[in-house]
């Protein structure tokens, strides 16, 4: 260990993209046996920071050092070679083939030039304990939840390079326990000596988990600090640089006389996919949606969508029996929806921020009464001020911006369609708290205008905060609706957890 | 402003125009005289127009298939077939305009073909088209009996060989199609469309574009613009050959599409550049031709465009480009 004592350092690092500088001048340094909080809003630069130090990246200006010699990362297999290991936010395995090989990946143990396939799997047993998983290795990964999946890129990453582990936003995807098995985990390796860097968007969590924290914003380095000494609030104005009122407490919805019905379902239901549920959405409301992943939130916000059609039920738009079997069924109607996997099934990478938010209004308007360039360009700029979406340009392609203006783009993109109803599936998951604020916001400002909303959502305080109802799933069913009172984290947990014993694979 | 349009056309493909056609003009100083005789303009130059609208055509049908992350092999195919159905109609004693209207629909059935298995059975752009590359030598052959078919109707070789206030009628073809397909997808939102399913085609979805609409309709653009290749290169022999309409002519419009700037992964495309795409493979074979090389230096000339192409269009020579620094990073931000 050479004199600086930090096991990966980063000393001036500057990276400019086109025009746009991400990185100005940002010094980190990670101790070896600590966790490291990495924060900032979304587009402060900690995906480039992190791509940086696992050699996806190359630094415009500036050095990365490990142990203290200054190294040159072509790649991140490259960086594994120097110990440093990443798991991303979404796992970046192979879903189809075995837990085994894909912790083998790469360097499976052979015998006469042939893989090992007994040992590796016996290997795989050994290492898959050591975190508390029993799962059988040769079976499909694929097959296992996000949170199994998660904790394998851990094992993998940690086998592999063994002295700097990077988590980038590992918690999106978990529930309660999921998460404090994690941290279990997390608080085993940091005992053993690794250097760990933690990105999140929960505060929580950083203060769960985290010895140290750097805080980034618009690119610049505003601060590293031991946590010891810090509160909330000094994070999040060190990360806002501005005071900020939380109120993200229960503001109890005051009892407003209810506008006119806008949709029925009755009975709407798909075979192995949702059963069949009853739900009356007014004018002016939002109804909440709480339920673990997998309880069939999502796949009840594809049905009302029609992005898969119900095969029984009826539904009824201001009170005319309808059928809505596409999409385009439902957006004629004037209904919205915010996929939950923005990049999957939201953006268009490689097309403008201007193109990605006029997109579904020209759909809505057809083949041939295409809107022109200043008119995309007007209604891109309301609606993106509006928004307050952060971008150098709308002509950029919207891959560029971070997974909160992204969000924006997307709600901005149903905005301008004039919408009836929207249906945010996990509208906050993994954005900063600048964009999060700013979407709650907005979710408050359309109820109040009369929209109908219905937003799923895992964060419990979050859904109590704005919703004027909240239906619960459970295993693929509509299980309870909570109205007045009974809207509070306490009753939603019970609805949920109700006739149901801990959550796992 | 006319700077600006004047910049805007320095594209690497306008460029690599001018450079292929400065080198033919080295190796060939007559490469750039064009003489009047006859009512029609006659040179080497006319020449890269005529040869190269057949693969300009086809180009312009392939630019959207592969701007939706597909790709149409067949349309060598639908060449011959689009010829055997005008060759044997007007042996037949059918009037030529029926014959080409025939032959027309028939391409246009055949790129249906390919959009529904492509759009509705959801097969890979690649195999679902690889059926009628195959079968479509065959139907071209059972449509024509396994002869060649010649003919001497005026109509047929007019589109082939005639001319049009002095340029070749291959050409103007070429031009007019270019232009209205041009103005169809950008003055309409289909050009809009057509990247959105490309680039994503699960959000395109969810953003209401009914995306099967739009598949079928580029692979019949493909399909149609085959077949008014086909009746050109069937006009240009005076017959229509079943084996040998259109061999391998669907490579060199992939070429062309990709010379074009328009990425096999879809997305964002161009008609015209596509067209220049075509012209620069045809400016390659003409030279090569007129300079007085053997004609087989062609085909490794061609590959080595080809891989200069590829290698542009690396993700390892966009790294190493230096990256353009401006001074004003902050636009709309806040």
């Amino acid at each position: 260990m050479a004199e600086t004592g930090y096991a990966l350092e980063a000393r001036g690092i500057v990276k400019i993209f086109g025009n746009h500088v991400a990185l100005d001048k940002v010094d980190f340094g990670l101790k070896p046996g600590e966790v490291h909080a990495l924060l900032g809003e979304n587009g402060a630069g900690k995906s480039t920071l992190i791509k940086i130090l696992t050699g996806a990246y190359q630094p415009t200006l500036g050095e990365v050092l490990v142990d203290g010699f200054p190294v040159s990362l072509n790649n991140p297999q490259h960086a594994q070679t120097y110990g440093i290991g990443t798991v991303y936010q979404e796992v970046n395995l192979l879903p189809n083939r075995s837990v085994a090989e894909n912790l083998y990946l790469g360097h499976q143990p052979t015998r006469f030039g042939f893989v090992d396939r007994r040992k590796m799997e016996r290997d795989s047993r050994t290492v898959l304990a050591r975190y508390g998983l029993d799962i059988d290795p040769s079976s499909e990964l694929g097959a296992h939840s996000v949170a199994v999946q998660q904790i394998v890129a851990i094992a993998r990453a940690v086998e592999l390079s063994g002295k700097v582990l990077i988590l980038d936003e590992p918690t999106a995807s978990l529930d309660r326990n999921e998460v404090e098995r994690l941290f279990e985990i997390i608080a085993d390796l940091k005992k053993s000596g690794l250097a760990v860097v933690f990105i999140t968007h929960f505060l929580d969590q950083v203060f769960a988990i985290a010895d140290r924290v750097t805080i980034l914003r618009n690119g610049k380095l505003i601060d590293t600090k031991a946590l010891d000494n810090l509160t909330r609030t000094d994070v999040v104005r060190l990360m806002l640089g501005k005071d900020i009122a939380f109120s993200g407490a229960t503001k109890l919805e005051e009892n407003r006389p209810l506008g006119e019905v806008l949709l029925d379902f009755k009975n709407y239901g798909r075979k192995r996919s949702v059963q069949p549920f009853n739900l009356t959405i007014h004018k002016g409301e939002v109804v909440g949606v709480a339920g673990l992943l997998g309880s069939g939130r999502t796949e009840m916000a594809r049905i009302m969508f029609g992005a898969d059609a119900a095969d029984e039920g009826t539904v009824a738009v201001a009170g005319i029996q309808t059928s809505i079997a596409r999409p385009t069924d439902a957006i004629a109607h004037g209904f919205g929806f915010c996929p939950e996997d923005r990049k999957a099934e939201g953006i268009f990478g490689d097309l403008s921020v201007r193109e990605n938010i006029v997109i579904a209004l020209q759909g809505k308007l057809g083949w041939f009464s295409a809107l022109n360039r200043d008119e995309q360009l007007e209604i891109a700029g309301r609606f993106g001020e509006a928004m307050d979406i952060r971008a150098a340009s709308l002509d950029m392609p919207v891959k560029l911006l971070s997974g909160g203006n992204q969000q924006k783009v997307i709600l901005s993109r149903w905005l301008a369609t004039d919408p009836a109803f929207l249906i945010l599936d996990e509208p906050t998951r993994g954005i900063d708290v600048g964009a999060h604020a700013e979407i709650v916001r907005t979710i408050n400002r359309l109820r109040d205008e009369g929209l109908a909303l219905v937003v799923i959502s895992s964060e419990l305080d979050e859904v109590v905060a704005y919703s004027s109802r909240i239906v619960v799933m459970r295993d693929r069913e509509l299980v309870a609706e909570l109205n007045g009172e009974n809207i509070n984290p306490g009753v939603i947990v019970q609805a949920i957890a109700n006739h149901k014993d801990g959550v796992s694979a | 402003m006319i700077r600006r349009s004047l910049l805007k056309l320095a594209n690497p493909q306008l460029l690599a125009l001018v450079g292929v056609l400065l080198i033919n003009w080295l190796l060939f100083p007559n490469f750039f005289r064009v003489t009047w005789q006859d009512g029609r303009f006659f040179g080497s130059l006319i020449d890269v127009l005529n040869r190269g609208a057949p693969v300009a055509i086809l180009a312009v049908g392939m630019v959207g298939v592969i701007a939706t992350k597909g790709v149409d092999l067949s349309v060598g195919a639908v060449m011959a077939v689009a010829g055997a159905v005008a060759a044997t109609m007007v042996v037949a004693g059918y009037p030529a305009p029926i014959a080409v209207v025939a032959a027309l629909v028939v391409g246009l059935l055949c790129g249906l073909w390919n959009g529904i298995l492509v759009a509705v059975l959801d097969i890979q752009p690649i195999i679902a088209t690889l059926v009628l590359m195959v079968a479509g030598r065959g139907i071209a052959q059972l449509i024509t009996e396994g002869f060649i078919v010649t003919f001497n109707d005026p109509l047929l070789i007019y589109i082939g060989t005639g001319s049009f206030l002095g340029f070749p009628m291959a050409a103007v073809i070429a031009l007019v199609l270019t232009i209205i397909v041009t103005l169809v997808v950008r003055r309409t939102a289909i050009g809009l469309f057509i990247e959105a399913v490309g680039v994503n085609r699960a959000a395109a979805s969810l953003a209401g574009i009914r995306s099967r609409m739009l598949l079928l309709l580029v692979y019949s653009l493909s399909g149609l613009c085959a077949a008014i290749a086909g009746i050109i290169v069937a006009g240009d022999i005076r017959g229509a050959d079943a084996n040998n309409a259109g061999l391998w002519l669907e490579l060199d419009a992939i070429l062309a599409v990709v010379i074009g700037g328009t990425s096999l992964l879809g997305g964002r495309f161009s008609v015209p550049l596509a067209v220049v795409g075509a012209l620069i493979i045809q400016a390659m074979n003409t030279g090569i031709l007129v300079s007085g090389f053997p004609p087989e230096f062609n085909l490794i000339v061609k590959a080595g465009l080809i891989f200069i192409v590829l290698v542009i269009q690396s993700p390892l020579a966009s790294r190493l480009a230096p990256p353009r620094l401006k001074p004003a990073a902050k636009v709309a931000a806040k």
